[in-house]
Formats: C-alpha cells, structure tokens, sequence
C-alpha cells in the first residue's frame, strides 16, 4: 500500500494487529423500520468486529445505508462499514454523505460500483457513475488524506475514515482483476473485501495473486440460510455458484417438515461446510479474516465461529 | 456513422395524425446506410401514407444546412404548402431541417447511436462523443462506450468469462477486450494506469464550435 494512514476504526487496528477478525452483514430493505436490522446487529455483536450496512445491494431501491450505519453504531455499540456505490451518486453526492458520515462518526466505507441498475427493480433508472469506483477510491483519499474535494475545495473538519474495496476472487479472467486491485490499492485502500467465494482452491490463487499489494483481505463467505436462498444465489449473483454437492444437501434438509430440525439440519450442512473452509484459509493463507454475509442468519455465528476455532 | 431505426408505426401514425399535407425528406447519408431513411424507404413511407403526403425530396445529409438549401431549392413552394415535414434521418438531421424550412419537422426514426457497421444492417455502438478520447490508452477499445457502466478504471465485480452483467452476459466485457488488446501490444502497463475523473463541464460547456 503506497498510502499508509491513520487507523481510524477498530476494524484496521485489528487488522493491522495481525488478528484473524469476523466481520458482518446487515441489509436494510425496502422498509421505513429498522428493528429487524437492530435485532441482527444485537444477535452478531458478539462475534464480529464490524459489520457491513449494504448500499441497494442488486440495485434494488431500498432505505439507504448511512441510518442504519449511524444507529446501529449508535444503539448497538457495533461499529459499520457503510457502503456506498458509485452508481447512486454524483461526486457531489459522494462528498456530501461522506461528509455526513464523518459527522455522524463512522469509520469505514466500502466504495463499490453497484451492481447494474437494469439488475434490479426499478429497471428504467438512470445510472449515475459519474465517477468509478478507483476514482472514488482516489475522492476518499483527497478527502481524508488531504482535507479537500476532488476539485480541491477545502473541508472544514477532519474525514478520518478506513477504506475498503471489493473484489472478485471467481473472476474469469482473473488477471485484469488483479491489475485493477493492484491499481486501487496504490490509490489508498486500508482493506479489501472479497464477492463471496466457495471455492477454495480458486480463493487460495486469489490471496495468493493479492499478497504483493500488502492490503489486508477479509475473504467473503455467504452460509445459506435455506435451500431457496442458496437456489437464487446459484441462479442470480454474477459468477457465483453454489457447489452442487452443498446445494444438493440443503434441497434434501429442505424436505424435513420438522421446523426445528430443518434448520438444525440448514446449520450443520453450513458448519461442515465452512468451518473446514475457514479453517484452511487461516491456515493456509495471509488472508485478515472472514466476512459473513450471514443476512438475518446469525445463528450460525456460534457454531460456526466455534468450529473454527 | 449515426445509427438509426424506424419507428414504430403505431407510434408514427399517432405522430402524422394531425397533419393533413405531409412532406417526406430523406438522407442520402447515414439513413441510406442503415436502410432506414434511403431512397427505398421515403418511397414506402410515400405509399404508406399516400393520402397524407403531397412530395418527398433527398437530401445528401439533411444535418447540413448547405445541402438543405441546394437539395431543397427546387421544392420549396410543395414545401410551404405542407403542413409539416417528415424527417427520416437521425435527430440532427430533423433539427437542422427545420432550422431550413421553418416547418414543424416530426421524427420518423430513432437515433440509437453512433456506430460501427458490421455488416448490412448490424451495427454496435462505439461512441459517446465524450470529447476526451482515450482510445490510445485503451487499445483501441472505448471504455466510455463499451462498458455499460462508463468505467475508465475498470473492470468491474460484473464480468463473468469476459461477458458483461449488463445483457445477460451476451455482452463482450469493454475492460476484458481492453486487457486482451493492450496484452496483444504488450502495453499492459496502461491498463494499471490510474484515470482520473473526466471533467463534464468540457462536455457541457461544449454544444457548439467555430474552427
């Protein structure tokens, strides 16, 4: 990393303390309430060091990520990684919930492109990409590095945030990816954060690939709460699928009717599963950490933070 | 080239309803390429809407005002007496007719984009206009265009096997193609080149020119 800064959340100073961290997900959806959210966040706290608030994930309309940012760090004590697409916003509207956020005190923004707005529900909307996501990256970094706007407009107060980017191990080609991770790091990324993997062998030639940018990486995983979630996971995430062997065993949990066991049976194909996964990416690789994108799914936490130890 | 597709002719009768006295121009140009705007099609929009139209003229490039002035010189008077005229050229072309004329001018294709012919009647987008090329830095392969997002840093998180999200993965991904090219080149060291943010007023601020 050629830009070393500050380590403004708990999150970086864990990283940068060489410990293996968890972190979580949480998706505000199409929804004025937020207890569901309040309740994941409460339910995850104790296992993961901070927790992502998505930003319109799939391009779907739903409540934006700042709220929830803000209050879950707020009445929670959890601290966030607000996500913010560069599809949604100008760079003047970068600046301003950027700024906002400073004030509200959040610490980490993950800057991401977005998946596609003609992927989502409201399909006619006009998609914003004024800047990409390196050129945010580089906004982020003028931002806090340097206290002005990309037009060199100063700010009155100090932007001390962490910056992470994403990327997508099971991209085929991958060489163009690493190029461009290569190319974002430089520009002063603190983290990285993967697109779900399932695929070890893939993963270890990612992190493998990534270790000469010296950026920490939190490796993405995504347990399947139900057979129905794993089957539209398989079927909808660009280049991501569910192996057949793991998707076979959640469609035959899926037929016991016994509630409480389907979902004992969901969590143990879940724990076999990932805990020997995780296992042999702390083992095996300078990998930072997992990222769970257990969505309204915590339960699995315990078991499976237990297994991994 | 602009390319360009007719209307939907639900659409375009809606369009000529109000008119009693049409007059059709074609182009000699783009339209004539994409078989849109030819002298065949001004003959079957004649034929189509045969009660309504009371001539038709070619014009080389009907985004020309000069060319307006020599290949409508000789039919002003039908012209005049129409109550308005029917275009079949892209958006420019429309405008620039009715700068000429001083007629209501009505729309009879869509203008898609600017292209490239593939072969008769297949044709791919390859430019904005954006007035900051950077083709020589992309290998020939323009990002602005190309990538469904814009990217000038790309690719993106959306490309799988070299196709793009965006179009069920039909689409070629613009960053792959601008990977293979520079590879091939062996300039590879452009593609990590960091590009930063394009600035839109140029674009803006840039509707007219005086060489």
């Amino acid at each position: 990393m050629n830009i070393q800064r500050p380590a403004y959340s708990k999150l970086v100073k864990e990283l940068r303390s060489g410990k293996f961290v968890l972190t979580g997900e949480l998706e505000p959806e199409k929804v004025t309430g937020l207890e569901e959210i309040m309740t994941s966040a409460r339910a995850m706290k104790p296992y993961v060091i901070a927790a992502n608030v998505t930003d319109n994930p799939l391009a779907f309309a739903y409540m934006n990520s700042l709220v929830p940012s803000y209050l879950v760090e707020k009445e929670v004590g959890l601290e966030t990684v607000y996500q913010m697409t560069i599809r949604d916003r100008n760079r003047l509207a970068l600046v301003s919930d950027v700024l906002a956020a400073s004030h509200l005190g959040i610490k980490n923004v993950l800057a991401i492109s977005g998946d596609h707005t003609v992927l989502g529900d409201n399909k006619g909307a006009k998609s914003v990409y004024d800047l990409d996501s390196a050129q945010f990256v580089y906004l982020l970094h003028k931002m806090i590095d340097e206290g002005v706007d990309l037009a060199g407009n100063e700010i009155h107060g100090k932007v001390g945030l962490n910056v992470g980017i994403a990327a997508n191990p099971n991209a085929d080609p991958l060489e163009p990816e690493i190029l461009k991770i290569g190319r974002k790091t430089k520009l002063g990324a603190d983290f990285i954060q993967t697109q779900t993997v399932f695929d070890i062998d893939t993963t270890k030639a990612f992190l493998k690939e990534v270790e000469k940018f010296n950026c920490p990486v939190l490796v993405g995983i995504f347990p399947l709460k139900s057979y129905g979630i794993a089957d539209f996971f398989d079927k909808n995430i660009p280049g991501v699928h569910v192996p057949p062997e793991l998707l076979e065993k959640m469609k035959k949990a899926k037929d016991e009717t016994n509630k409480e066991k389907k979902y004992r049976l969901y969590d143990d194909v879940n724990i076999e599963f990932f805990a020997p996964f995780i296992k042999e990416i702390r083992k095996t690789t300078k990998a930072s950490g997992i990222h769970v994108m257990a969505v309204l799914y915590e339960r699995i936490l315990e078991p499976l933070l237990k297994e991994m130890n | 080239m602009i390319i360009t597709k007719q209307k939907d002719e639900k659409e375009l009768t809606e369009m000529l309803q109000p008119f009693k006295k049409i007059f059709i121009i074609g182009c000699g140009s783009c339209a004539t390429s994409c078989q849109t705007g030819g002298e065949k099609q001004v003959a079957e929009m004649k034929e189509k809407y045969r009660d309504k139209v009371i001539g038709t003229a070619m014009v080389d490039e009907p985004c020309d005002l000069r060319l307006n002035r020599r290949d409508l010189k000789e039919h002003k008077v039908t012209i005049k007496e129409a109550d308005a005229v029917l275009v079949m050229s892209c958006g420019s072309g429309v405008q620039t007719v009715g700068d000429y004329t001083n007629k209501i001018v009505l729309p009879a294709l869509e203008s898609l984009f600017i292209g490239e012919t593939e072969r008769l009647g297949h044709f791919t987008e390859t430019c904005q206009a954006c007035g900051e090329c950077v083709l020589d830095e992309t290998g020939g392969v323009c990002p602005v265009t190309k990538c469904s997002k814009g990217l000038l840093n790309g690719p993106c998180g959306g490309q799988v096997k070299g196709k793009c999200e965006v179009g069920k993965y039909e689409n070629d991904c613009a960053w792959v193609n601008i990977w293979k090219r520079l590879k091939e080149q062996n300039r590879l060291e452009l593609f990590t080149t960091f590009r930063p943010p394009r600035d839109y007023s140029k674009k803006t601020l840039t509707t007219k020119v005086e060489f």
